[in-house]
């Protein structure tokens, strides 16, 4: 119970350390913000439960007022933004992530957090952000679609890094991805 | 940590902060009904003057933080121009940038102690489901603690890593922030069952 409390709350705070860091530049030298890489990470080591309730507490504190998000942002006005969708996706997004972790028990990690990660921090994160924003700018749901395009490659890029770190994470301290123990 | 609070003291920071919540609620669902254009100028006019109250710093500091609206704005004037309906367009940025200052507004003028107080009250009704509500203070406690602790090692990371490598501290540097993440979850909850547990 300890234990998953401070599981949740440090991965909340990681999340947060990771919006935080400065110039954390990733492949290719393209500079940007690690923070869906943490909300892929919650669900791939913590689990779907876990996960989703470490950004669901990373979203609550910024609601509260806390300028968690990359850019030292927060507050409300964030939910009211066009950007907001993926904001609420964000504890969706690690509890799916998580969901498909724990039942691809039988895949490699490399390929299970990869899989997972997509579907969750890409797949559901997106449905959320581009009905959020096709809700703001008033446009249609596709026609919202083709603005986030955009962001597609950075994303596939976080997916690919959050296989490759779990799958790390595995094999150096396997009790440590709980989504497998 | 610094809260996004105003440190400019204004009426409203004495208001209760649930009344702040619910007016919002309703003036946002409002905004959104509100599909002139006009009724935005007017709304906008209304908020501007709402920042202007409390002072010259307040004004300056609560326009500031709009401006990372401007690409959202200008991708949906130009938009409309485009295909030639710009009162639509003029009307969609306009209650955008309303929603967020009104937003902004309750969040820069309710103490994080105060938004603390009214979440207490929300979940309440869930303590019937078993939910912790200790658990829950403590976690939001644990956040704000280890947010610059683990900023602060991250920057430590990627600091060793450079007195290493000619290059900057790329995602490998990820791999053992994350077991540091871990390893002080074990450590917290270690320290915390010693001390008597939830």
């Amino acid at each position: 119970m300890e234990r998953s409390l401070t599981q949740i709350a440090l991965f909340a705070a990681l999340v947060a350390a990771l919006g935080l860091i400065p110039q954390l530049t990733l492949a290719f030298g393209v500079p940007i913000t690690a923070q869906s890489l943490g909300i892929m990470l919650c669900g791939t080591v913590l689990g779907s439960r876990r996960g989703g309730l470490a950004a669901l507490l990373f979203v609550g504190l910024v609601a509260l007022g806390l300028p968690l998000m990359a850019g030292g942002r927060g507050g409300l006005g964030l939910f009211a933004s066009p950007t907001a969708g993926f904001l609420i996706g964000f504890p969706v997004a690690a509890f799916v992530t998580g969901l498909v972790m724990e039942r691809m028990r039988g895949v490699a990690v490399v390929w299970a957090a990869g899989i997972a990660a997509s579907v969750g921090g890409i797949v559901v994160l997106y449905a959320f952000g581009i009905t959020g924003l096709s809700l703001a700018l008033g446009k249609a749901w596709l026609e919202a679609a083709l603005l986030v395009t955009a962001f597609l490659p950075g994303d596939a890029i976080k997916a690919v890094l959050t296989a490759l770190i779990t799958a790390a994470l595995y094999r150096a301290r396997p009790t440590s991805v709980a989504s497998r123990a | 940590m610094i809260s996004l609070t105003s440190p400019v003291e204004t009426w409203a920071h004495r208001w209760p902060a649930g009344a702040k919540l619910l007016a919002l609620c309703m003036a946002s669902v409002a905004l959104f009904a509100a599909s002139a254009v006009w009724m935005q100028a007017v709304a906008a006019g209304g908020i501007v003057l709402l920042y202007a109250l409390p002072g010259a710093v307040f004004l300056r500091y609560g326009m500031r933080r709009l401006w990372p609206l401007w690409p959202f704005v200008a991708l949906v004037l130009l938009w409309h121009l485009f295909i030639g309906a710009t009162a639509e367009g003029a009307m969609i940025a306009l209650r955008m940038l309303n929603a967020v200052a009104l937003a902004n507004l309750v969040t820069m003028t309710t103490s994080l102690a105060a938004m603390m107080d009214v979440v207490r009250v929300l979940l309440t009704p869930l303590r019937a489901l078993g939910l912790n509500l200790r658990a829950v203070e403590l976690a939001v406690a644990l956040v704000i603690r280890f947010t610059p602790v683990l900023t602060a090692k991250g920057g430590m990371l990627a600091m060793a890593w450079r007195a290493r490598s000619r290059r900057r501290a790329g995602w490998r540097v990820i791999l053992p922030f994350l077991v540091l993440a871990l390893d002080d979850a074990d450590h917290v909850a270690e320290a915390l069952r010693a001390r008597g547990g939830l």
